[in-house]
């Protein structure tokens, strides 16, 4: 196991090295193309030409340093001037290209997990609102050994998925779908967060933060390339007219070219190595849990959904347990997962619940030749034997009650106001509806939005004492009303204290009984 | 400089050299075995938690099957035991008898289907389960720090540094009874 973590190290180090090069040459090649016409534009396809009238360095530097002196012959002193600048837009590309790079990245180890998950739409979850997620996290977390629990968000959407951030393991989080909670079982969530953990525990969030943002700003810096050639064109290809011109659009092509294809390059390693995670996740996952079918199982169910997810967006779905995005399309170079059959294949071909079992299982799959581990890691497992499934809890032959629960789960997560009518609609009055009152969209009844009152308004002399506002209770179910502020609170059924705070601004706020 | 003072210079290096890579050595030794001390205290805390739940899951159960006073009996009787024990062998043995007669009271639980619509029932039977799968986690993750460990001290060079300063291997965690290897059993 921990050799399979040092040779991912090794790995995304060669990786981001390789980024690292493709990024600085494409600056450098941009650079060259960019600065050279600017300069001026005929001279550099003389030089391209006439290799022979190379100017050794020391000549190069005496020149640099004084123009004035060692002037060679006529016509010389454009083309030294050429080179210089040729060599100064080389510079100043990599310069450039380091630059976007560096700014990417600290926006993205600062503030990467926020936007991802704000992205994405989640909302954290607090224990009492899903205790049987928060056990199965907290399980997961003491298989892995991992020294932190991660944080627990949840999203709002039918589809059925999850996602790990965190580019430090002690500072990561974990975000389910609401689908995932509602149609799971408890093993199969098991195995989906096993997964999670394992992206967090083999540090693939880190890395893949870094890997992602490195090919950002070669996608940013190429297009900003082509851009700026597609639109000043017309103006460059005059002045290329005036001679030598063949040789420069020649340099300008291989920019191009260069321009095109190093996106694509970059695209292609990172998704062949995002691949390869997810594989190393699934086998973590078998055996943090001991259990591969609960994966097998949940990405079965994940993989044979209908409606791809509302809120997924390109920048997301390479951290999502399978791509929120393309599932069920080709399989191809370009593809963040492996493809969900053959991963299920895999956990199901499994012997024992280590490493080892399931190199053995995906070399039966994928083809004796190809290794996902390294060799080294299959002394380490022998022994690991699988367990047996685990009892249900809450019975999967009842899919209503799970689905109140997961219901009721986002009503407390979520700020929305919830009015039950007497037909038996539950409206969900989102926090934005200012309105006093609602309709009911089935028996078009009338309904008061609930907010605070504050008994003293008004009236008596002392106006001016700060004003105690209070609900007034209609039942000892689950209730919600409007805080002065505009922010809905929740009581449970338990409530049963005199006073209750708003999340949001803080007042207290009296809670007289009904009746 | 003398031939005699460059000779004692580079032996100096390379004895400098080496009492930082056996302090290296040393420190990563360490690490791994705070990891299996750490790992161990973890099985602790899942004891005790399971210990704490015990008693308000059979006020619960006793609420609704009062008469099946034997089952309840052998758990508040086992709990006991397995709190008081000392060495870690007596500790082992009650702990598996507890988990013996919680999976019992759960098979017992089976024909009561008002406790088992009981909101409050749930919820303790979700963190009994939990618990139960705590501790079978913590277990696991102990039993795999400790091959790493021993794994550590095994190979060589380590293992010279590894004898030097008195590490020694660490017991696997063994259940006796084959059948209680696996996480154990709470069938509802």
């Amino acid at each position: 196991m921990w050799e399979a973590i040092a040779a991912n190290r090794r790995r995304s180090r060669l990786l981001i090295g390789l980024l690292g090069a493709v990024l600085v040459l494409l600056g450098a090649v941009i650079g060259l193309a960019v600065a050279v016409p600017l300069n001026r534009p005929a001279t550099l396809g003389r030089w391209l030409g006439t290799q022979q009238q190379f100017v050794p360095p020391a000549r190069l530097q005496r020149y640099e340093s004084d123009p004035a002196d060692d002037l060679p012959a006529s016509g010389a002193r454009p083309l030294l001037d050429e080179i210089i600048a040729a060599q100064n837009g080389a510079y100043w590309g990599m310069g450039i290209a380091l630059l976007i790079w560096l700014v990417l990245w600290v926006t993205a180890v600062a503030g990467g997990d926020s936007i991802l998950l704000g992205a994405a739409k989640a909302v954290e979850v607090p224990r009492e609102a899903a205790p049987q997620l928060w056990n199965v996290v907290e399980e997961m977390t003491i298989a892995s050994g991992l020294k932190q629990m991660p944080k627990i968000y949840v999203i709002d959407d039918s589809s059925l998925n999850a996602f790990a951030v965190g580019n430090r393991p002690e500072r990561a989080a974990v975000a389910v779908t609401a689908g995932l909670l509602k149609r799971l079982s408890r093993d199969e969530l098991q195995g989906v967060i096993g997964h999670e953990l394992g992206h967090i525990h083999n540090l693939d969030i880190r890395f893949m933060t870094l890997a992602s943002v490195m090919v950002g700003a070669i996608v940013l810096l190429s297009d900003l390339f082509l851009r700026s050639v597609f639109y000043s064109g017309a103006g460059r290809r005059s002045s290329s007219r005036r001679g030598g011109g063949q040789a420069q659009i020649i340099m300008l092509v291989v920019a191009i070219l260069v321009a095109v294809s190093a996106p694509l390059a970059a695209q292609l390693l990172y998704f062949a190595c995002s691949r390869r995670r997810e594989y190393l996740a699934d086998a973590s996952a078998a055996r943090f849990t001991r259990y591969p079918e609960g994966l097998a199982a949940a990405l079965e169910r994940i993989a044979t959904q209908a409606a791809p997810q509302a809120g997924a967006s390109k920048v997301v779905a390479p951290l999502y347990i399978v791509n929120p995005l393309q599932e069920g399309a080709l399989f191809t170079l370009f593809s963040t997962h492996p493809p969900t059959k053959e991963r299920v294949r895999i956990l199901r071909g499994m012997a024992g619940a280590g490493f080892g079992a399931y190199e053995a299982a995906f070399r039966q799959v994928r083809g004796a030749a190809q290794s996902c581990i390294g060799a080294k890691t299959l002394q380490d497992s022998t022994g690991i034997d699988l367990r047996a499934a685990s009892p249900e809890v809450q019975p999967p032959e009842d899919p209503i009650a799970r689905a109140r629960g997961v219901g009721e789960l986002l009503e407390h997560v979520l700020p929305f106001v919830v009015i039950p009518c007497p037909c038996g609609v539950r409206m969900k009055v989102p926090p934005q509806f200012r309105k006093p009152a609602v309709k009911c969209p089935r028996c078009g009844r009338e309904h008061e939005v609930p907010g605070v009152s504050a008994p003293g308004a008004g009236a008596g002399p002392q106006a001016g004492a700060p004003r105690r506002v209070s609900y007034q209770r209609r039942g000892t179910d689950w209730e919600s009303f409007r805080c002065t502020c505009g922010h809905p609170v929740q009581i449970s059924p338990k409530f049963s204290a005199p006073q209750v705070a708003c999340p949001k601004c803080g007042q207290g706020i009296d809670v007289r009984p009904a009746g | 400089m003398g031939t005699s003072t460059i000779a004692l210079l580079v032996v100096a290096g390379i004895g400098v050299l080496i009492l930082f890579w056996v302090i290296g050595l040393y420190n990563g030794l360490v690490r791994v075995r705070n990891e299996v001390k750490n790992a161990w205290s973890q099985i602790d805390v899942q004891l005790k938690r399971r210990h704490d739940l015990i008693p308000n899951l059979v006020e619960t159960v006793r609420g609704y099957a009062g008469h099946e006073k034997g089952t309840l009996e052998a758990v508040v009787q086992a709990r006991s035991r397995a709190v008081g024990a000392t060495d870690i062998g007596d500790r082992v043995r009650a702990e598996g008898e507890l988990s013996q007669a919680l999976g019992r009271l759960m098979v017992v639980v089976e024909s009561y289907p008002d406790l088992k619509a009981n909101q409050n029932f749930l919820g303790l039977q979700e963190e009994l389960t939990s618990t139960e799968n705590k501790i079978g986690f913590s277990r696991q993750y102990y039993n795999d720090s400790v091959m790493n460990y021993n794994t550590r001290i095994q190979v060589f060079p380590a293992n010279i540094v590894a004898g030097m300063f008195g590490f020694r291997e660490s017991p696997f965690f063994e259940v006796e009874n084959q059948a209680e290897r696996a996480v154990p059993q709470v069938k509802f």
